[in-house]
């Protein structure tokens, strides 16, 4: 058996990610509705990342959530790689939730994240403090509900036309 | 752009690093994994166990057809995109009767639809709507099936007045078919279904779970029940195409004694003009957005998957215009 607070943390960092950018997309993915195959954006993502840090390597933990690649300092530098920095809110939260998965599940105190966007050249540095463990709390038992429940309504944002889910969502 | 690549000559399918070839004594054809969406096999096919392992990571289906021209079975690679939440509404939706006659009856209101659509397109009055009517009745698959045919008899009787005195024909007869038309539908309709099925591998649905068709152990029946809603606008309406402005005519089959079918320049004339329909786009009233016939396909797809999730209701896709 697997305490609530476990099943709790079965959460991906993709979904932290959907979890900013559609609530529908969101529980598609989370049912394993996936389309992501098929879209250039995120095979453009991939091949930025696979040309930009030709030498770094991706860590998959537990099954769970995937860094795309680690500094080893006196610290722990965690890095994401982005294309844009359109959504950064949802990459904010999405690396801050490695941070809390490793250091409440692992143990590891001293961690710093940085988002790398290669294609504008910038960095931005993520620190998870007292209140952005709270908001991940809160989001995590948001994403539970949210999944559990009926398939959410899409709602047309700006994005939708980008999306791989645009014409099953609006079809 | 990924495409579609039929082979109609034997031939050898040999893999060289990330690219597969077609070699046989005429030709070494180079054809970039990347480029292929699925593969339609006429001719007989030899290939390599590589080759396969390419096409199997790539999740490229290929599609075997006999001598005759008929569908034989698909390389259908593992499935990739698996949803278990989905497999069980798909289940539940055949298993509950209620659920399982309101699909199957979409599938003949969308196939009947089409049909009255390809009729009035040539302005034939046909008993189509009429006969549509029945179904609300209907409380069985039988029943359902039953005005299917009867639909599709009205159809195929109103079909000689669109094709030449020549192309005639007295009613539908499969395996073998008898006559030119008959030798069209049967090569047209399995050519659809192995288009149906490649869209289908591509999303989460489980092919063998079907609702019109009796979900069986040879037949993939999905693909058989999305088949019926695009047989009129894919098929048929190639078949009038072809026939009318004399693309195809007699030199194009090979005649028996009792049988009828496509000889191999009559297939590449098909095959070619079916494709060019398949990239053919239309703009989309829902999606404001240009789509392919083929995409029609996955879209349709998408419709019965946000049905069983209870998303939306699933209507078929009835062409308009």
């Amino acid at each position: 058996m697997i305490s609530d607070s476990e099943k709790q943390l079965r959460i991906i960092g993709t979904q932290i990610n959907y979890y900013f950018i559609c609530k529908t997309k969101l529980w598609l993915f989370s049912h394993h509705i996936q389309m992501e195959q098929e879209s250039d954006l995120v095979s453009l993502g991939k091949l930025l990342h696979s040309k930009s840090y030709k030498d770094e390597k991706e860590y998959t933990i537990d099954n769970l959530i995937s860094i795309d690649f680690i500094k080893k300092r006196d610290y722990l530098e965690l890095h994401e790689v982005k294309k844009s920095n359109k959504m950064k809110k949802s990459h904010e939260y999405q690396l801050l939730y490695y941070t809390y998965y490793l250091k409440n599940k692992k143990g590891i105190k001293n961690i710093k994240g940085i988002l790398n966007y290669p294609k504008i050249r910038k960095k931005a540095t993520i620190n998870l403090d007292k209140s952005k463990e709270k908001d991940l709390m809160d989001i995590i038992e948001d994403i539970g509900n949210i999944i559990n429940n009926e398939t959410p309504k899409p709602q047309k944002i700006k994005i939708c036309r980008k999306c791989a889910y645009f014409e099953f969502c609006w079809v | 752009m990924k495409k579609n690549y039929y082979l109609m000559s034997d031939g050898l399918l040999k893999r060289k690093e990330n690219t597969v070839y077609f070699v046989n004594k005429d030709v070494k054809k180079p054809i970039p994994i990347n480029k292929i969406y699925a593969i339609y096999a006429y001719g007989s096919l030899t290939f390599s166990s590589q080759a396969i392992h390419l096409l199997a990571k790539e999740g490229i289906a290929v599609h075997f057809f006999n001598y005759y021209g008929y569908y034989d079975g698909s390389f259908y690679p593992r499935e990739k995109l698996l949803s278990g939440d989905l497999i069980i509404k798909q289940a539940e939706h055949y298993l509950d009767h209620e659920k399982r006659i309101f699909i199957a009856k979409k599938f003949v209101e969308g196939a009947a639809k089409n049909m009255d659509k390809v009729l009035k397109y040539y302005s034939l009055e046909n008993h189509i709507s009429s006969i549509l009517n029945d179904l609300d009745g209907c409380n069985k698959i039988t029943e359902v099936m039953n005005v299917e045919g009867r639909i599709r008899a009205d159809y195929y009787q109103k079909m000689n007045q669109i094709l030449p005195e020549d192309f005639e024909f007295e009613k539908r007869v499969k395996r073998p078919p008898e006559n030119m038309v008959n030798a069209l539908i049967s090569f047209g309709n399995s050519l659809l279904y192995s288009t149906v099925l490649s869209e289908i591998y591509n999303t989460q649905l489980n092919p063998t779970i079907s609702y019109l068709h009796e979900p069986s152990q040879r037949r993939f029946s999905l693909a058989l029940d999305l088949s019926e809603i695009f047989k009129p606008i894919l098929v048929d309406r190639l078949i009038f195409y072809l026939v009318n402005k004399k693309m195809i005519n007699a030199d194009d089959f090979e005649k028996d004694l009792n049988y009828c079918l496509l000889n191999d320049k009559g297939r590449k004339t098909f095959i070619k003009q079916y494709d060019e329909r398949l990239k053919k786009t239309i703009k989309h009233r829902e999606l404001n957005r240009k789509v392919s016939y083929k995409r029609l396909i996955r879209l349709e797809s998408y419709k019965l998957i946000k049905h069983l999730l209870g998303t939306k209701e699933y209507k078929p896709f009835v062409m308009w215009w």
